[in-house]
């Protein structure tokens, strides 16, 4: 399946705001969009004396996300600084875990419901805990002379997530992130807003390329700066191509020197190109040691089981189970399970009380979620019950309801919050009685004597025109049957 | 092998700091002959030794997740050598 | 008697029968120190009204039958390295000259509950960092015995102060020995608790496994009064032990029964002066007067504390001592002067056509940096924070810091050893009694190994003290080191007020 003449290469860092009331160690708020520097304390400024002390419901979130992602807990684990001087990180370090990180060696399955490409397991590396970092913006007003800095943000908790470079296309990226986040969301850990900052992502990328020498590597580049998914898949399609073109002209192979170490680029998203970006003072010597402040943190086997336990049906699983459950294609349970929790709960009760998965999945995908779209409302604000709509596409499936006459039947519940059975009442939709439709049949068929000499030629399509006077007569006629009757008489006349 | 003025000079950049020529010269000297002492300690076999990064072996240590006021901006900032009404102020951030 | 000559337990007792109001104790301690401290140069900073508001809201509180705190109106002067909300902060530093903290460090809190009247802000050298407070950058204290000798360091203002009566009362801080070293050349008596203790919350890091505070005082119940008042838990310190505080001036006056003593031989050595190893073995004799008995032990691997000591406590300080830059609080280097020898450093180069080297050159960012630092501290921690940078510096951080930190496991085995079989261990503070101001300004490696008997505790988080145990034929103190288990301060304090029954090192002054 791969037409060029490389193959791609890409691993992703993921970093997550954890969604905690308070900071990693200290207790100022995380809240969001504040006022610049007023939400700091001694320890977030990093005042001389300030301590840190961790806050529990991160490393729970952290814990929590480590174990739904297939991750290792090992049983010790410990926080390292790492020190680096800038003015948004003003401890001078970053809290962070080096080499025994709170969980390794996980992975993660994606796959596209469309086939663009194979089911694979994303191996991940790690994911650790560490702090965030203050804002730094330039201040255009004052020209180019001075950054101005917003410690707000400092010290709210990040997981840092990192895959292995197992990831082959920007689809496949892009499908990573999908899930990853999806995953995340059912989690609750975090809400993953990438607009805020509290989902970021960094991909490193190169290729291998066959030669008559054998297969080489080009130079990884470090992506940064990418502010959506979309914005991924394009940078790395982007960089893949560049590096495409940088190696047929320089032939520079990663480790070569010069020129084959590892560079830092940013994502353009106006002009679609990504950008080598200033090299760093010192090649990044971040003097990890372990830190003096914080003691290390063991957690159990039975507590990663507690965990375990506690994660409830994750994405995957629940995908697997819809399809088997309610007989729906693997590209419907796609698009339930990534409507998020609530949706699928809807959708359950729907489809079990309806007695029609498939139905029940088209109704919601369709009609369901375009109501929530155009009111801009989520499911659990949503008029219509499952149990309502269950009767709704019951009387469907009965024959009780054409097509177009149902959809009227759901806008009207739509709207007035009732049930089914009302709403069919207000709109004067009542079931026609079997012999009221023969008599309505009959009494049409002596009045259309063309019609009936047409039918018995076998010119069916003359039917039509009867169904349309009958729904004058009687809007609750079923077309269908309605067509059935008329040719049962018309062939016993 | 001591240390070289080369690497007292990239370590200046490391830790922020920077030296006449003369001040590195002494530093040289002087942290070379630090270096020197504190070698004595790969005379020690601690192959099977644990590294003790704490003298305590608590673990687990926790604060709940209760937000609390934080500083007034005003007291924040107070310290700050540079600023403005909202923010610290520094030199330019270059290639962010 | 003489407010002056009283211990703080005498003075408190004179306090609550209403002989003396804190107001009056106060008035009595500044008027001391307006008295001798240009001379001796203890205190970095006095405020004479915030101590009185102070003394007279308690004397208030204590009239109107008010339940008083454990201190109840006790003078107390603190190293200026512990944080004051409201009130400069300096640790002795350039850097934080004008550093007025948002927030109390929980050992003033505590102070400030148990109705002590902060006093004053003593003398240190530079982030804690030194042995003879010469490295403060404001100023020399001299030493109260011997103007021209050091008070020692880094807490020498803390110790000169009660030496030369300026307070009863001091807290000091004690990394490597900074509280015992100068306790012993002041002639008073200091504790360096076991680690975790006493919270370091608000106490400005030098080397944060390595750091505690602790009392310094004229005798062994004075200490353990100001110790009862600063220990116990804090939940904002991760380090702090969650262990109850005992009532050590409730067990102080007991003697030990059984008492046994371990005397190490490696503190015994080559270096150690003559009359500093008579009185020491004197002071042996004392306890084994009272009925205490004598074991020989061995520390095998504590002639490795020096260079551990200064591999960790250099590597801590480099990371503590980042937030130094001139961004969020303290000194700044003039950016209008940098920013033009930049400018000017830049055009030279571009003259010159030396790419590689502008290149090289500094944004304004990282000259600022570089300039703030290089500027705003001094030669001592500038050593210090290099020595660290480049023993944690990629390809140094497994033979420096883990071996460090491996060796440090030894010695603190060695104690675990030691005291299964013994309850202290008896010995020198320091080798010499108080060297000459200047003497050690030379030579780095010189100064650092005066350390040898102090810093083990440390780097084993283990207690020790420091009490008064003779006098040098030219008239200085010398002090008797008594090290103790974790947590087991109670025994050093009745070990030491034993020693201060018997004997009266402690209450001679200087002439
Ligand atoms: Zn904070």
């Amino acid at each position: 399946m791969n037409d060029k003449p490389y193959e791609i290469i890409i691993g992703l860092e993921v970093h997550v705001q954890l969604q905690t009331q308070s900071k990693l160690f200290c207790r100022c708020s995380t809240t969001f969009g504040q006022p610049p520097n007023t939400q700091t304390c001694p320890v977030c400024i990093g005042m001389p004396g300030a301590l840190p002390v961790m806050n529990r419901r991160a490393f729970e979130l952290a814990l929590k996300t480590a174990v739904a992602l297939n991750l290792d807990i090992p049983a010790f684990t410990k926080w390292d600084r790492k020190n680096y001087f800038y003015p948004d990180l003003p401890k001078g370090y970053q809290i962070s875990q080096f080499d025994l990180p709170m969980s390794q060696h996980g992975w993660l399955e994606i796959s596209d419901p469309k086939g663009a490409f194979e089911p694979k397991r994303v191996r991940i590396t790690r994911a650790h805990l560490e702090d965030d970092a203050g804002k730094s913006m330039h201040d255009e007003a004052a020209g180019k002379s001075d950054s101005r800095i917003d410690l707000n943000r400092t010290g709210t908790p990040l997981l840092e997530i990192v895959s292995e470079p197992d990831i082959r296309s920007p689809q496949e990226a892009k499908a990573y992130l999908t899930e990853l986040k999806l995953l995340l969301t059912y989690l609750g850990v975090s809400d993953c807003n990438m607009q805020e900052g509290s989902l970021r992502v960094d991909g490193n990328l190169n290729l291998h390329i066959d030669t008559p020498e054998g297969r080489i590597a080009t130079p990884i580049a470090e992506v940064k700066n990418m502010n959506s998914f979309r914005a991924v898949e394009r940078a790395m399609a982007y960089e893949a191509q560049r590096q495409c073109e940088v190696w047929r002209e320089n032939k520079i192979k990663l480790g070569d020197k010069p020129g084959g170490h590892k560079t830092t680029r940013g994502w353009d998203d106006t002009q679609q190109v990504t950008i080598k970006q200033r090299e760093k003072e010192e090649s990044s010597d971040y003097r990890y040691f372990p830190d003096p402040d914080l003691l290390p943190v063991i957690v159990t086997a039975e507590e990663v089981e507690q965990v375990r336990a506690s994660l409830g049906e994750l994405p995957a699983a629940m995908r697997t189970r819809l399809e088997t459950t309610y007989g729906i294609d693997p590209y419907d349970s796609d698009v339930l399970v990534n409507q998020g929790r609530e949706l699928v709960v809807y959708y359950e009760e729907l489809a079990t009380a309806s007695g029609d998965g498939r139905r029940a999945s088209n109704w919601v995908q369709q009609d369901v979620l375009r109501t929530l779209n155009e009111s801009q409302t989520s499911i659990s604000e949503f008029s219509v019950s499952a149990a309502a709509l269950a009767d709704l596409l019951k009387a469907i499936k009965a024959g009780d309801l054409d097509n177009t006459r149902s959809k009227d039947v759901f806008d009207e519940m739509v709207r007035s919050g009732r049930t089914a059975g009302d709403a069919m009442a207000t709109l004067g939709i009542e079931k026609v009685d079997a012999s009221d439709a023969e008599s309505l049949c009959r009494e049409l068929l002596e009045a259309n004597p063309k019609i009936v000499e047409d039918l018995k030629a076998g010119k069916m399509k003359a039917v039509g025109s009867l169904i349309g006077q009958a729904k004058q007569k009687n809007p609750n006629v079923n077309p269908g049957q309605f067509k059935d009757m008329c040719l049962k008489i018309v062939e016993s006349m | 092998m001591g240390l070289t003025r080369d690497e007292v000079a990239k370590v200046s950049l490391l830790a922020r700091l920077r030296f006449s020529d003369e001040e590195l010269d002494t530093l040289t000297t002087q942290l070379g002959q630090v270096v020197e002492y504190v070698r004595q300690l790969e005379e020690l076999d601690t192959e099977s030794v644990l590294p003790m990064a704490h003298v305590e072996d608590n673990h687990n240590i926790f604060a709940d997740d209760l937000p609390r006021p934080s500083l007034n901006r005003e007291d924040a900032l107070a310290n700050a050598p540079k600023r403005d009404d909202e923010c610290y102020r520094v030199p330019a951030v270059l290639g962010d | 008697m003489s407010v002056l000559e009283s211990t703080a337990t005498e003075l408190l007792a004179e306090l609550a029968a209403g002989n003396v109001s804190a107001a009056e104790l106060t008035q009595t301690y500044l008027a001391q120190i307006e008295d001798h401290d240009e001379a001796i140069g203890a205190f970095l900073n006095v405020d004479a009204e915030r101590a009185l508001t102070q003394a007279e809201a308690i004397d208030t509180r204590r009239r109107a039958g008010a339940k008083l705190g454990l201190l109840a109106g006790l003078p107390v002067a603190v190293k200026d390295v512990l944080c004051t909300k409201g009130w400069t902060t300096t640790c002795g530093s350039r850097m934080l000259e004008h550093f007025v903290p948002p927030y109390d460090a929980t050992v003033i809190s505590k102070l400030k509950a148990a109705d002590a009247v902060l006093i004053g802000k003593t003398n240190m050298d530079e982030f804690a960092m030194g042995g003879s407070t010469e490295n403060s950058a404001f100023k020399r204290t001299h030493n109260p015995w011997a103007l021209d000798r050091t008070p020692g360091g880094s807490s020498g203002g803390a110790a000169a102060c009660v030496a030369s009566n300026m307070a009863p009362l001091s807290i000091g801080t004690d990394t490597g020995g900074s509280i015992r070293q100068p306790a012993a050349f002041c002639g008073v008596t200091g504790m360096k608790p076991t680690y975790g203790r006493v919270s370091r919350y608000g106490l400005v890091a030098f080397a944060s496994s390595l750091d505690q505070a602790g009392p310094l005082a004229r005798t062994a119940e004075d200490v353990a009064l100001l110790l009862e008042a600063i220990a116990g838990h804090d939940p904002l310190d991760s380090t702090s032990a969650n262990v109850s505080t005992p009532s050590y001036t409730a067990t102080v006056r007991e003697p030990l029964a059984g008492l046994r003593l371990g005397v190490a031989r490696e503190h015994f050595g080559d270096g150690l002066d003559r009359e500093v190893d008579a009185a020491v073995r004197e002071a042996i004799k004392v306890f084994e007067s009272q009925g205490a008995s004598v074991h020989e032990i061995s520390l095998p691997h504590s002639k490795y504390a020096i260079a551990t000591y200064y591999i960790i406590a250099p590597c801590e300080a480099s990371s503590n001592l980042a937030r130094y830059d001139g961004v969020h609080y303290g000194y700044r280097t003039d950016e209008k002067e940098m920013l033009a020898e930049l400018a000017e450093e830049r055009k030279a180069l571009e003259a010159a056509g030396d790419r590689a080297r502008l290149d090289a050159l500094d944004s304004s960012l990282v000259r600022m940096y570089r300039e703030t630092r290089s500027e705003g501290f001094g030669a001592e921690v500038k050593r210090r924070v290099m020595l660290g940078s480049y023993a944690l510096s990629a390809g140094y951080y497994d033979a420096y810091y883990v071996k460090a930190l491996k060796v440090r496991r030894l010695i603190r085995e060695d104690y675990d050893a030691a005291f299964k079989d013994v309850d202290l261990i008896i010995g020198p503070t320091t080798a010499t009694a108080a060297f000459k101001l200047g003497e050690m300004n030379e030579d780095p490696l010189t100064m650092y190994l005066q350390d040898l008997y102090t810093v083990s505790a440390n780097l084993a988080g283990i207690a020790a003290i420091s009490v008064p145990c003779g006098i040098t034929g030219s008239g200085l103190p010398i002090g008797l080191q008594l090290q103790a288990a974790p947590f087991e301060e109670e025994k050093l304090l009745r070990a030491a007020h034993m020693f201060q029954r018997a004997t009266d090192w402690h209450t001679r002054r200087p002439g």
